[in-house]
This record gives structure tokens, sequence and C-alpha cells, in this order.
């Protein structure tokens, strides 16, 4: 086999394998269990809780787990704000870099506190090494705690009733700052450390001292820009966030420096994820379960993937045409150290996942990679960002269980509990989010650039054009941070309309998620019987299947067809 | 109900009320309650002003007959949803009709205080009234008998030809209005003011003025209508991008895609399903008060049965005579014909009918006293004028009053009540002068085929619980036999409700089947209670349905019917949002081609041009709904193989068909559109 596609291989094999007892370890760790990192982390936590005087045994409603998790989330907002518009004279700045306007800052601290990341500036120039570490690291850990926190109150709705008293699981629906604390000392914390270490080996910078100076072999001087990015670069893909230290993210050599880093941080972006479908699965005791969610995101996940890398392999037809030799693919816009196939997966990877980064230019994949890119971020629940993720698909099992539940004429259960209209209702609102947010904010920017071609966001004329701003859209709507690129998207219009975007396509969908299960989580539970429907079956993932390729993708189609398909047919 | 509605669904009369229905259902305050039609409805309004700006000179909008076509293509689908709705609409009044002649103004004969008697007529009596019915009077109105014995034939109600005997007190003295009274005279008390009875409630569940919404419904209305603000969503942006791409947007194509892509097709049928759900319950001969009582039998987990007349038939009867060691047997015969020819209990008469003639038509009770039974003595007999005083009952009993008198209990026949009663049998011993001369077996006989209606019963999901005053031992016996998965012994109506509790505690629906009074409390706790007709009025207050055949298997017919009405819903939106697929891949390189001709690739049914594509699509998407009219009337069929065996084959049928039928359907609708265009 190729090399390349066995290194892929090889890199999501190592990544299932380990996901699994990975998930198994969070699983215990949400549930309170004795874990690994008791001894070390758990002094820490207690100190944590003292001075913070939270009681982290105490039982929280749904409600509550809601209104922590949104207040704490407009705190570090604010904090981001204050720090970005002010890190001109804030300390720790050796390359005297100034403080953002208040839009750009404005959009940069929604998307770190919404784990999205979308960079409308870059990092060397635009932000300070205080802010970088303070403002932007700090988000992208809290933010990553955030989504699994959220996620964690779901596992628990989603448990039965006591073994001995019976009791509910609304009653039982744990405590908030617990899960967030906990997911970050116990998981991203931990894992973050690992990898960084591992990034440093292998040349990424972690360092105080500002810009080197270097003569480069044509003889000029460059400056390069140096900085705390080891750490950063770690939990921006640990946590799924995605903003790159630098500018070009992952294709930046020292934010990337080799294959392997570029695997290892595939490795890093990927784990989290999955390891939290299989925690669900250790926490609820249904591994078939879990198996399930798995098997589904993917065949969504692989279906995407290796078109991707076929198509970036096979190279640009219209270069075949000019007799040009494409033996490596098609390279414009990629990384030669990374390669084609590496560079192909890593775009669905990325996309699917909500993590954002980039290590090629997406503007320059194949019409179609592009539209499969896209199709990652409108689908949103193949792995998915930690946490959300699984939220995300929780709604669209929701609607298969409603579906299928209606199709084999019972009133629809999940795992024991009834759905209702009141349920249906929050999906369907969360399910209706995306398309919303995403076409409404590509048809008035597509309006506006067709009555005033001079705004002058766009370079690139027709389908192309097209793709980058539903792109830019879509990103913002599925909170995933990766840019088409080719847009000038550092204006008043792009960066509040996309903060908007990402605001409503952050919350609610945790918010709906969180307001199902803690619905769920209070209803009588009905034991499986003969007749009950099981969720835990190939014919069940179908559906689940169906209504996420007919739900979330089909909206998108004449949008697409007007985008990359397009732009594929006419080349 | 003799003649069940004839099985054709669209007999001719209905059809033409039907249609007119159509028509007058058009009016837009009554399709809002339908929110995916009445986007439709909006729709074809939007359309007619296109098409009357075309004809008046509008030139960017495509030609006239174009835009006309689909003003009507649009409008024939809205007819065609309210036809559906109004077909099952008419199918149920129909029904209910022929159910309401039964109890048109009869006159009634009002007994007043006095005690004298006022004619009237039946709309005139109300509740609390007494009336007096004498052989071959129709009854007026529902009630109670408080006075006499009757037999009544029901058969207009219940269509079962023999007469059944309904009389004051006790759990048989409930009567139906428009059944006739065959001999004797009854006074019965009207239970119901006019227009509340449990028919009145049926006939308007049935007519849609009335029709309650059910949770499943609501929630799946919420869902349709989610997917309709989803394809308004797609198509409102829709121009921009397509002003971007420097390619105009026609309204109508723009509607036509609207109409395609939002579930029209689940959304035309969806109250049309609901209602011939109700229709079908109906035509079992089954009442409900409300539609969801119909789609919560379909959920029910556990069914709780009498016993009595329910798994066995009819009472005990007599099976064999044990006489004691020592005491002759004819003798001993003789001596139990004697102690039971006064007993007008079944197991009574059945110890005469197994003494046979030969033994008991010489026998005379003159001038002997007789003993009936009492829950206190539990014993009854004779005390025959010669002084001898026969007595047969419970083992205990007996066996207290011989031992009083000295006498001892003989080994022999405590053996063989042992025996009897380990087979499920009831021992009955027979002392002469407190002496005990045997006993008598009495054995239940279980109905033929009961078995694999519960068995069934368990393949749909349904535990079966038999509910019966007999001993633990006799009640295993029997449920064993009879397969049912679980027996209250000995059950008093608190432990029916107790174990309905328990049950409902643990999170299952249960279902029940009740006649008695005693029964009131446990039907009303119950998820699913099904009165008997022939019950007491207490009982079909308490339950949510009514069964008019008094059949008590009867449940089975309505968990299915619950069962299909939910999986007609799934399976139909399942096809209906499946088929947008095939639509989008019409319309959208449709829409786009003159603007972008590439697009034209993703014309993959290779439709004959943009305006046939999107009438092909049009005339599929109105098509589809009357040529669906008939599933959604009877229902999909529901067999009880499993949910996750139900689920493929549903997915394979509706999901994998609704894939591929309209690509078929398209294509076939554009060969004959593109004669045309």
């Amino acid at each position: 086999m190729d090399t390349e596609i066995l290194g892929i291989v090889t890199l999501f094999l190592a990544t299932v394998v380990l996901a699994v007892p990975l998930g198994r370890y969070i699983a215990r760790v949400y549930a309170g269990e004795r874990s690994l990192l008791d001894p070390v982390m758990g002094p820490v936590e207690r100190f944590f809780f003292r001075i913070a005087g939270i009681d982290a045994q105490r039982q929280m409603t749904w409600k509550e787990h809601l209104k922590a998790l949104l207040t704490i989330n407009l705190v570090w907002f604010l904090w981001a704000m204050f720090v970005l518009t002010n890190q001109g004279w804030l300390p720790w700045n050796p390359d005297g870099n100034p403080g953002m306007g208040a839009d750009l800052a404005f959009n940069t601290a929604i998307s770190f506190v919404v784990n999205c990341n979308l960079q409308h500036y870059s990092g060397e120039t635009g932000a300070t090494y205080f802010s970088q570490v303070f403002a932007l690291l700090f988000l992208q850990f809290v933010s990553a705690g955030t989504g699994m926190a959220a996620a964690a109150m779901v596992f628990k709705a989603l448990r039965g009733p006591a073994d001995r008293t019976g009791e509910r699981p609304a009653a039982r629906l744990g405590n908030f700052y617990d899960h967030f604390l906990k997911s970050m000392t116990r998981v991203l914390l931990p894992l973050s450390l690992l990898v960084a270490v591992l990034l440093l080996l292998n040349g990424t910078p972690q360092t105080a001292a500002g810009r080197d100076r270097i003569a480069t072999l044509q003889g000029d001087t460059v400056e390069v820009a140096r900085g705390p990015v080891a750490g950063f670069v770690a939990i921006k893909h640990l946590g799924t966030n995605g903003g790159g230290y630098y500018g070009a993210n992952s294709a930046h050599p020292l934010e990337n420096p080799s294959y392997f880093t570029n695997m290892l941080e595939m490795w890093a972006q990927m784990i989290v994820p999955l390891a939290m479908v299989f925690a669900l699965g250790f926490h609820l005791r249904k591994k078939r379960f879990a198996w399930m969610v798995f098997g589904v995101m993917t065949v969504g996940f692989l279906a995407l993937a290796v078109p991707n890398m076929v198509l970036e392999m096979r190279g640009n037809p219209a270069i075949d045409a000019l007799g040009v030799d494409q033996g490596s693919g098609a390279m414009e816009g990629k990384e030669v150290r990374l390669g084609a196939a590496a560079s192909g997966f890593w775009s669905v990877a990325t996309t699917v996942i909500s993590t954002g980064s980039v290590n090629a230019m997406h503007d320059s994949t194949m019409p179609l990679s592009g539209m499969n890119e896209l199709l990652a971020m409108m689908t949103n629940a193949f792995y998915g960002g930690v946490g959300v993720g699984i939220l995300n698909f929780f709604v669209f099992i929701i609607l298969a269980v409603f579906i299928s539940g209606l199709m084999v004429g019972r009133t629809p259960e999940l795992l024991g509990r009834k759905v209702e209209a009141r349920e249906v209702k929050i999906a369907v609102i969360v399910t209706l989010l995306h398309p919303l947010l995403i076409l409404t904010g590509a048809a008035l920017a597509a309006y506006a650039i067709t009555r005033h071609p001079d705004l002058g966001w766009l370079n690139n004329p027709g389908p192309h054009g097209f793709s980058e701003m539903l792109y830019e859209y879509t990103s913002s709507a599925a909170n995933n941070g990766s840019g088409f690129e080719g847009l000038g998207d550092n204006t008043p219009w792009w960066n509040i309309s996309t903060a908007i975007v990402l605001l409503l396509g952050r919350f609610l969908p945790i918010i709906g998620p969180l307001a199902i299960a803690g619905l769920l989580a209070g209803k009588p539970y009905v034991p499986a019987g003969a007749g009950t429907l099981r969720t835990d079956t190939a014919t069940f993932g179908v559906v689940v299947f169906g209504v996420i390729a007919i739900v979330a993708a089909l909206s998108f189609f004449p949008a697409l067809a007007l985008g990359p398909i397009a732009e594929h047919f006419s080349r | 109900m003799k003649t069940r509605s004839s099985t054709s669904l669209f007999q001719r009369d209905l059809v033409l009320e039907a249609m007119k229905q159509a028509f007058v259902k058009l009016d837009p305050r009554i399709l809002v309650r339908n929110p995916v039609m009445f986007t439709v409805e909006v729709g074809t309004a939007v359309m007619l002003v296109v098409s009357l700006l075309v004809a008046f000179g509008e030139r960017s909008q495509g030609s006239l007959g174009y835009n006309v076509a689909i003003f009507l293509l649009l409008l024939l689908t809205v007819l065609f949803a309210n036809f559906a709705e109004a077909i099952a609409e008419a199918r149920g009044k129909a029904q209910a009709d022929s159910l309401r002649r039964t109890r048109e103004d009869t006159p009634a004969r009002l007994l007043l205080p006095d005690g004298s008697v006022r004619q009237t007529r039946s709309n005139e009596l109300r509740k609390g009234d007494r009336f007096v019915c004498e052989a071959g009077d129709l009854i007026p109105a529902d009630g109670e008998i408080v006075k006499g014995l009757a037999s009544v034939d029901e058969s207009a109600i219940t269509g079962e030809s023999a007469p059944v005997i309904r009389e004051a007190g006790g759990d048989r003295s409930s009567v139906t209005g428009g059944t006739r009274v065959l001999s004797d005279r009854i006074v019965v008390e009207v239970t119901g003011e006019p227009g509340t009875s449990f028919l009145d409630r049926m006939i308007a569940l049935v007519e849609g003025a009335s029709r309650q919404k059910t949770p499943n419904e609501i929630a799946l209305t919420i869902l349709l209508a989610g997917f309709t603000l989803v394809f308004l969503i797609v198509c409102i942006t829709l121009p921009a991008f397509a002003g971007y791409a420097g390619t105009g947007l026609t309204v109508g194509a723009l509607i036509a895609l609207f109409v395609c892509l939002v579930p029209t097709t689940i959304g035309g049928l969806l109250s049309a399903i609901g209602i011939a759900g109700m229709d079908r319950a109906l035509r079992a001969n089954v009442i409900s008060k409300s539609g969801k009582a119909v789609e919560t039998a379909g959920d029910v987990d556990v069914l709780l049965l009498d016993k009595t007349g329910t798994i066995t038939i009819g009472n005990r009867k007599a099976t064999a005579f044990h006489p004691a060691p020592g005491v002759d047997r004819d003798l001993f015969i003789r001596a139990c014909a004697l102690g039971s020819l006064a007993d007008a209990t079944p197991e009574g008469k059945s110890i005469v009918e197994l003494a046979g003639p030969a033994v008991t038509r010489g026998l005379s009770l003159e001038g002997a006293g007789l003993i009936a039974f009492t829950a206190g003595t539990r014993t009854s007999g004779v005390d025959l004028p010669s002084g001898t005083r026969i007595r047969k009952g419970a083992l205990d009993a007996i066996r207290r009053s011989a031992e009083q008198a000295g006498h001892a209990f003989p080994r022999e026949v405590d053996a063989e009540v042992t025996r009897i009663a380990a087979n499920g049998g009831t021992p009955l011993v027979v002392a002469e002068n407190e002496q005990v001369v045997g006993c008598i077996e009495l054995q239940d006989v279980i109905k033929p085929g009961i078995q694999e209606r519960f068995e069934r019963l368990r393949k749909m999901g349904v535990r079966t619980v038999m509910v019966t005053g007999d001993n633990p031992l006799t009640a295993k016996y029997i449920a064993g036999k009879a397969g049912v998965d679980d027996f209250i012994a000995e059950a008093t109506p608190e432990d029916k409700m107790a174990y309905i509790r328990k049950e409902q505690g643990s999170g299952r629906l249960v279902a029940m089947m009740g006649d008695g009074t005693n029964d009131a409390p446990a039907l009303a706790q119950a998820d699913v209670g099904v009165a008997m007709n022939s019950g007491t009025q207490a009982a079909k207050e308490a339950g949510n349905m009514v069964d008019l055949d008094n059949d008590p298997t009867k449940l089975i017919e309505v968990v299915e019917i619950g069962k299909q009405l939910l999986m007609t819903r799934g399976t139909l939106t399942t096809f209906s949002i499946a088929n947008d697929v095939a639509k989008y891949f019409a319309i959208v390189p449709a829409l786009f081609i003159t603007g972008l001709p590439a697009l034209g690739a993703l014309n993959v049914m290779r439709l004959h041009s943009p305006e046939s594509a999107i009438l092909s699509a049009v005339v599929f998407n109105a098509v589809i709904i009357p040529l669906l009219i008939p599933l959604a009337l009877r229902g999909v069929a529901y067999k009880p193989i499993g949910a996750s065996a139900i689920l493929r084959r549903n997915l394979l049928l509706y999901g994998l068909g609704g894939l591929i039928a309209p690509f078929l359907g398209i294509k076939a609708i554009d060969l004959v559109v593109s004669l045309f265009c």
C-alpha cells in the first residue's frame, strides 16, 4: 500500500484503539470513581473549590447546569474583550503589537469563548504573548471544558433510575463545576502536557523571547515570530479549538514542523471527541449503543474523508491538461512535508470535528473536496467538537427515535424515556437553527456583494467566491473556525455577523440538548420490553444516518449546487 | 352493524360528499390547523397572482400556460389533501350514522315519581329519569336497570343475534339505547344527558370538528412544521444565491421547489390517518372516548384479563364425582343432584347436568328447605322433608361442621381434594347429615384458540396477566394451561389496583378489561380500561373504551389499531421526506441551468426541459397524495415480528421505496409532460 495511505490508516486505527480506554477513563472521572490522577489532581481541585466556595458534591438541576454554564461563559467573554482591546499596553508584548479594534476583539473573544476560533487576525502581529496565553489559550481550555461538562450532564441524564432507591436521574445530574474542572484537570491538561512536550521535542517553539532575526540562504534577513507556541498548539487540537498561534495555522513550519507532528496533531484533535462517544457507552453501561453512535459517525466521516484523500492525491485535472506531472497529488496550497493524503484527510478531520485548524489551504482543495469540508460542518455531528459533537448527535438521535418509534407503532422512547412533543420541539428548533444561520448569512452576504461589488471582500469571482462566503458562515455556525481563506473577512460586517452566528450556533445547540436531556431525566423510566425498539442496532443507526443526511445535508443542496458543485462541473 | 360497512374504500356517495368538502376545506381558517398544507395554499395564492400578472403582460416569469399549470397543480395538491381528510371523515360519519340510526328519536315511557307512566320521546329523557320497557320496546336511552329482569336483543349494536339477559343489581344491569327488549318488564334509570353518551362522543371523534390531536400527532405536527420551516429558509435564501450566480429565478419555480420539498404527502394525509384510526376502532365495535386512548393501546405492555369468560368458557363445570370409600356411587350422585337441584349458580347447574336426566328425573324437592350459599357459611344445600341434610361447599367449611358433629374427615377424600386442586380444579365437598360422603370435581374449560391469541400478544410485546378469585394452586394450573404470563390469585379489587399501580410504577402501561362495578377503580387506574358493553354503568364510566361485542380479547385488535395508527404516520413521514432527494435532483438543475449550464450534469434523470422537470415534480407531488389515500385509510399492515424487524421492513419499503419511487415517477411523468412542452 501507498505509504501515505498507510500512514493515515495507522493513525486512524491508533486513534480508535486509544479512544476506547480513554473513554472508559473519562466515564470513571465523571462518575466520581477512583481514577489514575486522584493523588495529583484531587488536592488541586479541592483547593479551587475551596477558594471559589463551590460545593462540588451538590447536585444541580439541568436549569442550574445551564445557568452556571452561561454565566461563567459570559465572564470569560468580558475578560477576553478586556485583554484583547488592551493588549497593547498590557505586559508581555515583546513585539509591540497593538490592541485590537472593537469589532475584531468582539469577533475574536466570542469565537474563542465558543470554541470556534474563527480568526480574522494573524497571531504574529494581531496578538501579544499575554493575550495569546491569558486570553486565547485560557479560552481554548475552558471552552473545551464547557463542552465536555455539558456532555457529562447529558450522560448522567440518560442513565437509568438509581439501583437501590429507583430515584430518577433528574435529581442526580451532578455538578457543572465539578464536571467542568475535572474535564480540564483530568483530561485536557494532562493530555496537553503530553502533546506539548512531544511538539517541543520536534521543533515547535515555547519561549518568552520576542521575534528572532535570521538570514536566509538567499542572503536577506527575515523576522521569525516566536512565543509560547507548543502549549498553544497542543490544546488547540485536544480541545478541538483550532485557533492557530500563527496566521497560517498548522501549515506554519513552526506550528507543525514535520510529518510526525502532523500525525500527532491529527491524533490530538480526534482523540477526545472519539473518546467521548465511548465514555457515553461506559457511563451508561450501554456499550452497544456507543458502538452504534460510533458506527454512524465513522461511516459519515469516512464517506467524506476518503473522497477527499482520493481527490487530492489524484491531482487537479486542469493541471493535468497542461501536461504538468502531479505525481504527488494536487499540491497547490499544501505543504510538501505533509503531502496530499494527510492534507486531504486533515481537511475533513478538522471540519467534522469542529477543530478548524488547517494544515493546507482549503481554498485550494478540489471543488468537491471543498464541498465535503462544507458538508462536514453542515452536518456537524460526525464526531464533532469535544462534548458538543455528541450533543449535536443527540439531537439527531431524538429525531431518529421519534420517526422510527412511529414506524414501529410505539410511542417513541430513548433509553427508557418517552420522547414527546416538548423534546421534539426543542430538537426541531436546534436542527432548524443550523440552516437558518448558514443560509441566511450567506444570502445576506451574497445579496450585498451582488448589489455592491465595491464592498470588495471577494477575491475570487463566480462559484468559488460564493463557496468562500458560504464556508465562512458554515464554519461559524458549526463553531469550526477554519476559513476557506481568500475572503477579506476582517471588516465590521463579517466580524459582527459571524460573531452573532457563532454565539447562536454555540449556545442554542448546548441549551437544546441539555434541556431535552433534563426533561427526559425527569420522566418515568420504562424498562425495555419485548415491544421496545432497540436503539443500539445497525437498523437504528441507518435511521440516524438517514435523518442526518436528509435533514442536515439536503437542506444545503441548492447552496452547494451553486458553489462547489457548479465549480466542479464548470472546469 | 350486522352488515359491516362494505369494504370498498370509495363508495360513490361518500366520494361525492368528500369532493364537495374538499372545496369547503380550502377556507384558510380551517386549513391553518395543518401548517404544511396551509403554506401550500399560500403558495397557490401567490401563483394565482403571478398567473394574473403574466396574463396582463409581465414577461419575466415564463409563459402563461406554465404558470397557470403550476397554479392548478398546487391547487390540486391542496384539494387532494382536503379530499383525503374529507373521505376519512365521510367514512367515519357513515359508520357513526349507522349507529346513530339506532338511537333516533324513539318513543319512551317515562315513569313518574307517583308511579304513573307518561308517554314521551327519547330525546326528552334527562339523567336520573326512569322509564319502563316491556317486551318489544326499543330501549330509548342508555341506562341502568333498577328493577326487573329482561332478555335484550343487542344485535343492533353488537351484531350478535343471541339475546342477553339484563337484570337489576349486579354486573349485568346496564342497557344501551337502541337495543330491544324481548321479554319481561324492566325499569331503567337514565345515566346520561342526551348527547353525552359514549356513542355521541365517538361520533364527535370521527367528525373532524371536535377531534383533538393526540400527543403523538402534536409532536409529529411540530416535526413537520420544522421541516416546512427548514425548506422555507432554503427557498427564501435561494433568490439571493441565484442573484449572485447571475441566474434569474421565476416565482413559479421557487414555489414549486418549496411545495415539492415540504412534506405535503404526510401533511396532507395526517388528519385522514387519525380519523381512519378512530373509524377502524369503531368498525371493530370498540367505542373509544378519545383518540389518545387508541394510541395508548398501541403502547400497552401489560394486559389484565379476568379468567372467567375470557380465558375460560363461562364458569367452572362439574366434571367428576368422587364418593368417599364405603359410599355407594349412585347414592352419592343422587345426593349431589338433590343438593344442587335448587342451586341456580352455574356450578350447581353443571352438577345437575353431570348427574344426568336418568338420576334427576325422579327427584323432587317438595317440602324441602333450601339453604342458599352465603359468604359466611360458604356452603349450600337442602334440608329434605325426611330430615336428611345435604350440604356441599368449600373444604374447610364442611370439615369444620363435620368435626363439630364428631365425624372424622375421611383421609381418602382429603387426598382427592388435594389432587383436584393441584390439577387446577375446584373441589366441592359433599356432606350428608354432617358426614362427609365424597367430593365433586369442578373444572375450568379453557376457551379454544386462546393460547394462540396470547402468543400473538406476546409477540407484540404485551404480557398477559390472568385475574381470578381462585386459590393460587388452581390459578397457577389454569395460567399454565392457557399460556398467560402471570396471574393474580384470590384477587380482590384492591389486589387488582395494587398490581396495576406496581406495573405503572415501574413505567409500564397497563390495559385492563372488566365489566363489574368492582372493576371500576381498576379500570380507571389502568392506562387503557376497556369496559364490556354488558358491564355496569360504573365500569363503562371508569374505562376509556367500551367494547360493544363484550369480547374480552378485543384488546388485541385495539392494540393493533393503535400501532397501525402510529406506523402509518411514521412510514408516510419517512416516505414523504425520502421523496425530497429525487425532487431536489429534478428541480435544482432546472432552476439554475440558464445561468450555470454546467449544473445540467445534476439532471441525473435526464428530464426533458427545465419547465417539464418542474412540472413533473409538482405533478408527482400532487398525485402521490390520492395514490396513498387507501394506505392512509386502511393503515400500514401490522405484523407481530418484533420492533427491530418491523423497522427494517418499513425502512426498506417506505424509506428506500420513498427514495427510489419518485425518481421513477418523475421520469415517467416527464416523458408524458415533454409531449406538451
